[in-house]
C-alpha cells in the first residue's frame, strides 16, 4: 500500500469511527466501546507476544489493577478520575516492573507461568479485601469529566476510548520503527544475536512488559469509568487468555491485529451468547469450550492471524531507498600497527574436555589475522571467549589496554568489537535495511519516548543512510526492502557482514564468512575485507577455506586440539610440517 | 499458635503437600519429555475423584462422555492424517489406539451398570477411565505442534484447560462431590492424632516417587523417556519415537494425577473445576525445581502444602493469595542463582 493510500484509509476509518455514535444504536456503540477497551489490552499483547516473543496470561489482572485503582480513588476519596488514571498507571507500571525484574532473566516460560499465578492471586486479593468491596466489587464510580463535559453517556466515552486507542496505536507504530522498537523486534532472534549488537535484552524485555502493563492499566481505567462498577470476575485468568486469543486471532505481529482481533472475538462472543442458550442451559461454559477449541485450531493452523492474511491481498508498495543524510559520527581507530587485542593464556573446559588450553596471541591494529584449525580445534570456543559469549576458566583478554575478559557480550560490543555468526543469526521477517540498522544500535541514542513521539527523525535518517551505504558496500544495495529471510544463505552471511560494519567497529570478528560462497562472491568479499583493512579496521577471521585465507590474511594462528599449534605468515604456515600433519593426518 | 496447633497444621500441610507431590512429579515428567507445560493436569486429578464419586452414588460418570468426545476427535484427526498421507494400512492400528483402548473401561462401566463394586475395583475403574484423557488431549492439541516453541505449547495448554473445563461442567454438572473415606483408622502419638487417610496419602506419594525412580533407572521404556527429555533429535536417531514417548509420558503422568485425585477425594469437596487450582499449586512446587528436577519438585510441593496449611490458619480467605504470591520470591531466588538467557526462539520465525 502506498503511503497516500494508507493515509486515505486512515482518514476514512477515522471519519467512520467519528460518525458511528451518530448513526448506530446504543447497543452497537456499547459494543464498540468494549472493543476499544479490549483492543488496548490486545495491543499490549501484540507488542509483548507477537513482536517481543514474551507472553502474559495476566493482562486481565493489570486491567483489574487499573480499574480498581481508579474505582477506589474516586469512590472512597472522591478523587477526580484523572487522578485515578495516574494512580492506575503508576500501580500497573510498578507491578509489571517488579514481576518482570523477577522473571525476565529466566527462561521464557517462567514469565507466563508467573503471570497465571499472579492473575489468580490478584483475583482472590480483590475478592477478599474489605476496602475493595470483596466479591461484590465497587459501584457508583463517577464518569470521567473534562471541564463541564461529562463522558457518562456511551456515545460520549466512546470518543475518549477510541482517541486513547488511536493514540496508543500511533505511539506503538512509531516505537516499532525506532531504535528501541527494532531492539524489541530483534528479541525473537535470540539473546545471543541481540546482545552481540549491544542490546541489553533484559532491559528491552522489561520495558516492553511494562509498556504492555501500562496499556492494560489504561484500559482498566477506561473500563471502570465505562461500566461505573467493578468486581473481581473480569480480571481472572480466563479473561486473561481471551485477550491473548484476541491478539492471535487478529494477528499478533501487527498493530492493527489488536483492533481486528478484539472486534472479532467480541462480536463472535456476542453472537454466541445469542445462539448457545438454545443448545444447553450450561451455555456460559460452552462459550469457553468454543473459544478454547478455536484458539487451539488457530495456533495449529493460522498462528499469524487475520491481518497478515488480509495484507497479502493488498497491493505491495516499495518505498524509495533512504536518501543521503549527514553521516553518523565515527570512532577514532587506533594507530595502525599498535597492539589492539592481546589474548593471554586462555583456558576453557567443558566438563572433562579442555576446549581451549593456554592459548595466547596478539592482534595489531590494521591487520587481518586468520584463525584456522581442523574441526574440533577450539576455534569457535576461542571466538566465543573473545566476544563474551563464554566465560573463560583462566586467562585474560585485553582490548586497547582494557581487560574485556568476563564482560558481557554487549559490553564488549560497546568497546568496538563487531561479529558475525557461523550459523547465520538475522531477523528473517525484517528487511535487509532494518537488519543492518540494528547493527548501528550502539551508535544511536534515541530512547523509548523519543522513538514513540517521533523525536528521533534526524538520527533515524542518518542511521538509515548509513545502513544503505553498508548495503551498497557489500553488494546488497539493490533491494533494501527485501525481507532478510528471502535471501539465499550465502547472501545472508554477507548481510551479517554489513550489519557488523554498521557498528563502525575497531575490530571485526568473522566466523566462516566465505562458507557457501561462489568464487566470484568470495573474491568480492576478499576485496571488501582488504578495503576495510586499508581504512584501518582490524579483522579476525575464523575460516576453513584455505585458498580464501592464504590470499587475504597478514598472519595466521593455527589451533589444534585446543592448543596453539603455530603462528606466522601464510607462507610459513603453509610450509610448517606440524600444520600439515594436523590437517592431513601424518602424511608428510 | 501453640505447639499442638503447629504440629496439627504441619500434619495437614504434609498431607496436602503429598497430593501436590504426585501432580508435580507428573508435571515435570510431561514437561521434560514433551516440553508441554500441561496446565490441565490438575483437572485429571479432579475427574478421577468425580468419577469415583459417581460410582459411589450409583450414577454414570460424566467421564464416559468426556472420553468418548475426545476419542472421537482424536480418531477423526488420526484417520484424516493417515488417509492424506496415503497410509491406509495403518488405520486398524489407529482404530485400536484411539477407539478400542479408551473404550475398554467405558465398556466395563456399561457392564457393571451402576451397581456398587468393592472399593478397590471402583478405584481401579475410575483410574482406567481417566487415564486416556491426557494422552488423547496430547494427540488432539499438542502433537500437531510438536516442534512449536514452549511458549506456544503453554498457550495451547491453557486454552485446552478452559475448553475441557467447559465440557466438564456439561458432563459432571455444577455440584460438588466428596468420596467415601478410604480408611477410618486413627493413630494417637502423645497428644497428636494422625489419620490413616493422611498416612495413606504420604505413603502413596513415597511409593510412586520410588516407582518412578526405578522406572527411569531400570527399565528400557524409562530410559527412552529420559533420552527423549534430554535430546529429541538424538532420541529419534536411536529409534525412539518422540510421539510415542510423549504418549507414554502423558499416560504415566495420568496415573499419578488420577491417584492424587482418588486420595484427595475423601478430604475435600471437589467440583468440575477444582483441578485448576490444585494443578497450579503443584506447579508452584514444580517451578521451585525449575520444572526439571524431580526431587526438588517434590520438596517444593511439600513446601507449598505446608505454606498453604499455615497460611489458612493465619487468614483462610487469603491462603490462595499467599500460595501464588510465594512464587515471586521463589522466582527471584531462581533468577539470581540460575539466570541464563534462552536462545531457542528462532523456530518461531516460521509463524
Amino acid at each position: 500500500m502506498r503511503p497516500a493510500h494508507f493515509m486515505l484509509l486512515l482518514l476514512v476509518s477515522a471519519a467512520a469511527l467519528a460518525a458511528a455514535p451518530l448513526v448506530l444504536g446504543s447497543f452497537t456503540v456499547t459494543l464498540l466501546n468494549y472493543i476499544g477497551v479490549y483492543a488496548l489490552v490486545a495491543l499490549g499483547l501484540v507488542l509483548l507476544t507477537g513482536i517481543g516473543g514474551l507472553t502474559s496470561f495476566g493482562q486481565a489482572a493489570f486491567v483489574g489493577i487499573g480499574a480498581y485503582a481508579t474505582a477506589w480513588a474516586t469512590t472512597a476519596h472522591g478523587a477526580p478520575p484523572w487522578l485515578g488514571l495516574l494512580l492506575a498507571l503508576a500501580l500497573t507500571g510498578g507491578v509489571a516492573a517488579v514481576l518482570g525484574a523477577v522473571t525476565l532473566r529466566l527462561e521464557g516460560h517462567f514469565l507466563p507461568l508467573s503471570t497465571i499465578a499472579w492473575g489468580i492471586a490478584i483475583y482472590y486479593l480483590f475478592g477478599n479485601i474489605e476496602m475493595l468491596g470483596r466479591f461484590n466489587g465497587i459501584s457508583g464510580i463517577p464518569p470521567i469529566q473534562v471541564g463541564s463535559i461529562s463522558f457518562a453517556a456511551a456515545g460520549a466515552i466512546y470518543y475518549l476510548i477510541w482517541l486513547f486507542l488511536a493514540g496508543a496505536m500511533w505511539l506503538s507504530a512509531n516505537l516499532l520503527n525506532s531504535r528501541e522498537g527494532r531492539a524489541i523486534r530483534s528479541l525473537r532472534g535470540g539473546a545471543a544475536m541481540a546482545e552481540s549488537l549491544g542490546i541489553n535484552t533484559f532491559r528491552i524485555r522489561l520495558a516492553v512488559f511494562v509498556l504492555a502493563g501500562l496499556f492494560a492499566g489504561l484500559a482498566g481505567w477506561l473500563y471502570a469509568h465505562l461500566q461505573r462498577f467493578v468486581s473481581p470476575a473480569p480480571f481472572d485468568v480466563k479473561p486473561g487468555i481471551e485477550y491473548l486469543l484476541m491478539a492471535f486471532a487478529g494477528g499478533s505481529g501487527h498493530i492493527a491485529g489488536a483492533v481486528v482481533g478484539a472486534a472479532l472475538v467480541t462480536l463472535l462472543k456476542n453472537a454466541l451468547q445469542d445462539v448457545l442458550p438454545t443448545i444447553s442451559r450450561n451455555s456460559g461454559q460452552l462459550e469457553i469450550v468454543f473459544f478454547g477449541a478455536l484458539f487451539v485450531l488457530l495456533l495449529q493452523h493460522a498462528r499469524g492471524g487475520l491481518v497478515p492474511f488480509l495484507r497479502r491481498r493488498l497491493p505491495k508498495h516499495t518505498p524509495p531507498p533512504p536518501a543521503a543524510a549527514p553521516p553518523l559520527p565515527r570512532r577514532t581507530l587506533p594507530q595502525a600497527g599498535t597492539l589492539l587485542l592481546k589474548v593471554d593464556g586462555m583456558m576453557k573446559r567443558f566438563g572433562g574436555l579442555v576446549a581451549v588450553s593456554d592459548v595466547s596471541f596478539e592482534l595489531r591494529a590494521g591487520e587481518i589475522l586468520g584463525l584456522i584449525g581442523p574441526n574440533g580445534a577450539g576455534k569457535s570456543t576461542m571466538f566465543n571467549l573473545i566476544t563474551g559469549v563464554l566465560k573463560a576458566d583462566r586467562g585474560k583478554i585485553v582490548l586497547q589496554g582494557q581487560a574485556i575478559s568476563g564482560l558481557a557480550a554487549r559490553r564488549i560490543a560497546a568497546r568496538g568489537v563487531a561479529r558475525t555468526f557461523q550459523h547465520v543469526k538475522l531477523r528473517p521477517n525484517m528487511t535487509l535495511l532494518d537488519n543492518v540498522v540494528l547493527g548501528a544500535y550502539l551508535r544511536t541514542r534515541a530512547g523509548f519516548l523519543a522513538g514513540a513521539l517521533h523525536l528521533d527523525r534526524g538520527e533515524e535518517r542518518a542511521v538509515r543512510a548509513e545502513a544503505m551505504h553498508q548495503l551498497h558496500r557489500v553488494g546488497l544495495g539493490d533491494r533494501p526492502y527485501e525481507l532478510a529471510g528471502n535471501l539465499p544463505l550465502a547472501s545472508q552471511r554477507i548481510l551479517e557482514v554489513a550489519r557488523a560494519l554498521a557498528a563502525d567497529p575497531a575490530l571485526v570478528i568473522l566466523d566462516e564468512p566465505a562458507a557457501g560462497l561462489r568464487r566470484a562472491d568470495k573474491n568480492a568479499l576478499a576485496d571488501l575485507l582488504r578495503a576495510l583493512r586499508s581504512e584501518g579496521v582490524t579483522i579476525l577471521l575464523v575460516e576453513h577455506d584455505m585458498d580464501f585465507v592464504m590470499g587475504l590474511v597478514d598472519r595466521i594462528v593455527v589451533m589444534d586440539f585446543g592448543v596453539k599449534l603455530a603462528e606466522g605468515l601464510p607462507a610459513e604456515i603453509r610450509a610448517d610440517p606440524r600444520v600439515r600433519q594436523a590437517y592431513l593426518g601424518g602424511v608428510t | 499458635m501453640n505447639l499442638e496447633i503447629a504440629l496439627l497444621l504441619a500434619q495437614d500441610g504434609i498431607a496436602n503437600g503429598a497430593i501436590y507431590v504426585l501432580v508435580a512429579l507428573g508435571t515435570v515428567l510431561i514437561f521434560t519429555v514433551t516440553r508441554v507445560i500441561f496446565v490441565p493436569f490438575g483437572d485429571i486429578a479432579a475427574y478421577a475423584a468425580l468419577t469415583l464419586a459417581s460410582f459411589q452414588l450409583e450414577r454414570t460418570p460424566g467421564t464416559i462422555w468426556l472420553v468418548m468426545t475426545l476419542a472421537g476427535l482424536a480418531l477423526a484427526m488420526e484417520v484424516y492424517t493417515l488417509l492424506r498421507r496415503g497410509e491406509a494400512h495403518r488405520l486398524p492400528m489407529a482404530l485400536l489406539h484411539y477407539a478400542v483402548l479408551p473404550l475398554i473401561p467405558i465398556a466395563a462401566v456399561w457392564i457393571v451398570g451402576g451397581q456398587r463394586l468393592p472399593m478397590a475395583a471402583e478405584i481401579a475403574l475410575a483410574l482406567a477411565l481417566v487415564m486416556p484423557i491426557a494422552p488423547l488431549l496430547y494427540r488432539i492439541a499438542f502433537r500437531p505442534l510438536a516442534d512449536a516453541p514452549v511458549l506456544v505449547l503453554l498457550i495451547v495448554a491453557l486454552a485446552v484447560h478452559f475448553a475441557i473445563s467447559g465440557l466438564a461442567l456439561l458432563f459432571f454438572g455444577p455440584e460438588g462431590f466428596r468420596t467415601e473415606p478410604l480408611t477410618r483408622a486413627m493413630f494417637t502419638i502423645g497428644t497428636i492424632v494422625i489419620t490413616g487417610q493422611s498416612l495413606l496419602i504420604v505413603g502413596a506419594s513415597i511409593v510412586f516417587g520410588l516407582l518412578l525412580f526405578l522406572f527411569f533407572g531400570r527399565t528400557m521404556a524409562g530410559k527412552a523417556l529420559r533420552a527423549t527429555a534430554i535430546n529429541r533429535t538424538g532420541a529419534r536417531l536411536v529409534g525412539i519415537r518422540p510421539a510415542a514417548a510423549g504418549e507414554l509420558a502423558f499416560l504415566l503422568a495420568s496415573v499419578l494425577a488420577g491417584t492424587s485425585g482418588i486420595l484427595i477425594g475423601p478430604v475435600a469437596t471437589l467440583y468440575y473445576d477444582s483441578g485448576f487450582i490444585l494443578g497450579l499449586k503443584a506447579f508452584v512446587g514444580a517451578i521451585i525445581g525449575g520444572l526439571v528436577s524431580y526431587p526438588v519438585a517434590a520438596l517444593g510441593a511439600v513446601f507449598v502444602g505446608l505454606l498453604e496449611s499455615y497460611a489458612s490458619f493465619w487468614n483462610s480467605s487469603l491462603k490462595e493469595v499467599v500460595v501464588f504470591a510465594s512464587l515471586i520470591p521463589v522466582l527471584l531466588w531462581r533468577s539470581l542463582t540460575f539466570a541464563h538467557l534462552e536462545d531457542e526462539d528462532e523456530a518461531e520465525d516460521a509463524a
